[in-house]
């Protein structure tokens, strides 16, 4: 069993939701950001979501905007994050990664050299922002068959027919965009992504996870309610943000994980 | 039998047929949104079919395009140039005599047009050097339309002038800090905002870039040029052009001159990108010749940037050629060499600003003023029954605190 699948029959079985939890990779320091990601598992994370850093995320809001351009002021590559993946996976065989970011800097990379040499370091999954159904053949072929699972963003807009298409082909689970915005921004209304998660269940039977918009233990909560799994992003790389001078960041976003860990 | 097979055989050999139904012209264009917009963009590309295959939308256009910007725009034989220069017989497509004085109030209008049948409320739109801002401000006053223009931080301080006019036609302009602050940054902005906002905006595009079907809809909105140019040329030549020459930097005013034109292979071409310090230093903005194929801002194109697929800065005298990407129509054209891409640098084209201004009382925008360097270099060398036409896409009265400042004197 691959091992998001694994970590998703895990939660189910102990009746728990999951925690997936966002860096990118590279900030705010390139030692910093190791460090913190080796500890997320310990801290709570059931998945770790790493942003591959690129200078125009157009569907990020300013708080990833700058965590990436720090990232890339810091000299991270696509190369170094597949070598932080495989640094990560030294000590650790059980927590899912999944890598996010956006198309170029993979086909600039070379995609099928992409998708080997991350699969090869113990990537577990992939979302790019900037593929939609009609675009992903070019990546989702190659990626499926090295192994990695082709995670589908799905979004308030996506209804209908829509849904359908987006449907197609996915793995791993689906990632619902809570919020028709950009990632650190609005808050969602419950209610209506409730409603909308049912009507997505109803066609599939891949695991929901929902992100933008989470941004305290409560607001986890809540939406741990009617999703398989959360995922919070932005308030943590703002918390690297305003503390990043501070030589306890490490201890800093543990407490934060855990106290979200705990709240769901 | 022969029909079928003689436009078989024609339409094989056409470089008009792009794009395909996913808005890929060869490899390049496409759809690289997220999903979020997804819907939206393909209700964009219903309404515009829709609209395309309208006799009443067209003349809608076309009336509008005739008394408000006032087209066709004149065909005008440059006598002191061609005798300057000694060669080649060069005409001037004066695009520059529109309303708001460049080519971009063309897709404006034909956009706003599309947004009204989508039944969209309020408009949005990224500008660099202020003139697709200020044409998209217009079209949305002679609406009564809500606009919001997203325009980098550096260059509201460096085009304020456009700024002052899109604010005196009612739009709200927001300087864009995040990124480079710059025409790409804008983009980016835009299509954040647009991403919240799905239910009630319509995003006009500055260019032939974007997203399919805005390359598409774009360059058919622009094509007016290209077939007032082909009737113009004939009346008084009785001829094809020999060459046509059109500054690029997303490509909106060079792919409506070629358009009409992509299937008489009697006819040569030019897009001249802005070569900034020389395209073999960090400070230009010639993607097609100093770039390499990417996605970004919702197309495959050629883009700038470095090895590991980070967009680097663009660098350009004119601010509206200051982006580091370029319509994929362009790159496709590019590849396959039916277009000639060719650059200029920021001296050649103040040298080019300066001569024309002297020698025909017209002071171009600084981003035509790339266009007439190029044909600078080459009319001298060309028999005298060669027709050039240029594209002369937008007048400079904008541009003349920059010449200034960069020619040192204060005004």
């Amino acid at each position: 069993m691959k091992r998001i699948e694994k970590t998703f029959a895990k939660l189910k079985s102990n009746d728990k939701k999951g925690l997936v939890t966002f860096i990118t990779a590279g900030d705010p320091s390139l030692e910093q950001s190791a460090t913190i990601l080796n500890a997320l598992p310990q801290s709570g994370a059931d998945f770790i979501e790493i942003g591959m850093p690129f200078t125009d995320p157009m569907a990020d809001g300013p708080a990833i905007q700058d965590s990436s351009l720090r990232a890339l002021a810091n000299g991270m590559s696509l190369k170094g994050v597949i070598k932080m993946v495989a640094e990560f996976r030294e000590s650790n065989q059980d927590t899912p990664i999944i890598l996010m970011g956006y198309f170029n800097p993979i086909y600039t990379y070379g995609t099928e050299d992409f998708v080997n040499d991350a699969a090869d370091a113990g990537a577990d999954g992939l979302i790019i922002v900037d593929l939609p159904p009609e675009e992903d053949a070019e990546l989702r072929v190659p990626a499926t068959k090295a192994g990695l699972d082709f995670i589908k963003l799905l979004t308030p807009t996506t209804k209908g027919a829509r849904l359908d298409t987006v449907l197609q082909n996915a793995s791993g689970f689906l990632y619902y965009v809570s919020i028709a915005g950009v990632t650190g921004t609005k808050s969602a209304n419950i209610d209506e992504v409730g409603a909308h998660i049912k009507d997505i269940k109803a066609k599939t039977d891949l695991p929901v996870a929902v992100g933008f918009g989470i941004k305290t233990p409560e607001d986890a909560a809540n939406m741990s309610k009617i999703a398989d799994a959360v995922v919070v992003g932005s308030s943590i790389v703002q918390n690297m943000q305003d503390n990043q001078k501070d030589s306890n960041l490490p201890t800093i976003i543990e407490n934060q994980v855990s106290a979200l860990k705990k709240a769901i | 039998m022969t029909n079928i097979a003689q436009q078989q055989e024609t339409n094989l050999n056409s470089f008009t047929n792009g794009p395909d139904e996913n808005g890929h012209f060869g490899i390049y264009g496409g759809r690289y949104c997220a999903e979020t917009l997804m819907p939206l963009i393909l209700d964009v590309e219903k309404a515009w079919h829709d609209a395309r295959d309208d006799d009443a939308f067209w003349e809608e256009f076309h009336a509008l395009a005739k008394d408000y910007i006032g087209r066709p725009s004149p065909l005008y034989f440059a006598k002191a140039t061609t005798e300057h220069l000694g060669g080649a017989k060069v005409y001037f497509k004066r695009d520059e005599l529109n309303h708001t004085g460049a080519h971009k109030i063309n897709h404006c209008l034909g956009q706003i047009l599309v947004a009204k049948r989508m039944g969209k409320t309020r408009i949005i739109a990224e500008t660099g050097a202020g003139q697709h801002g200020v044409a998209t401000a217009t079209v949305c006053a002679l609406f009564d339309m809500p606009c919001t223009v997203f325009m980098g931080e550096e260059d509201v301080r460096r085009q304020s002038p456009n700024v002052f006019r899109m604010k005196l036609l009612g739009a709200e302009v927001v300087p864009v800090t995040s990124g480079s602050g710059t025409l790409k940054d804008a983009m980016n902005e835009a299509l954040r905002h647009w991403v919240a906002n799905v239910e009630d905006t319509y995003y006009i595009i500055g260019t032939v870039a974007g997203p399919h079907p805005y390359p598409e809809m774009v360059r058919d909105f622009q094509s007016v040029i290209g077939k007032e140019t082909k009737e113009q040329l004939n009346e008084k030549e009785g001829v094809l052009p020999d060459s046509l020459v059109a500054c690029i930097g997303g490509g909106s005013n060079a792919m409506g001159l070629f358009h009409p034109f992509l299937n008489n292979p009697s006819v040569q071409m030019f897009g001249v990108e802005a070569g900034g310090h020389g395209v073999d230093t960090d400070k230009h903005a010639a993607s097609l010749t100093g770039g390499s194929p990417g996605i970004l801002h919702g197309m495959r194109s050629y883009f700038l940037q470095n090895e590991d697929g980070q967009i680097t800065e663009a660098h350009s005298i004119s601010a509206g050629l200051d982006y580091p990407g370029i319509g994929p129509e362009h790159a496709y054209l590019h590849d396959i060499d039916r277009v000639n891409y060719v650059s200029v640098t920021d001296d050649e084209a103040l040298e080019a600003f300066k001569l024309l201004s002297k020698l025909e009382g017209i002071i171009p925008a600084l981003e035509p003023s790339h266009a007439f360097a190029h044909v600078i270099k080459m009319a001298p060398d060309l028999p005298k029954d060669h027709i050039i036409v240029m594209n002369l896409c937008g007048r400079g009265d904008k541009d003349i605190f920059t010449v200034a400042e960069k020619l040192g004197i204060e005004i």
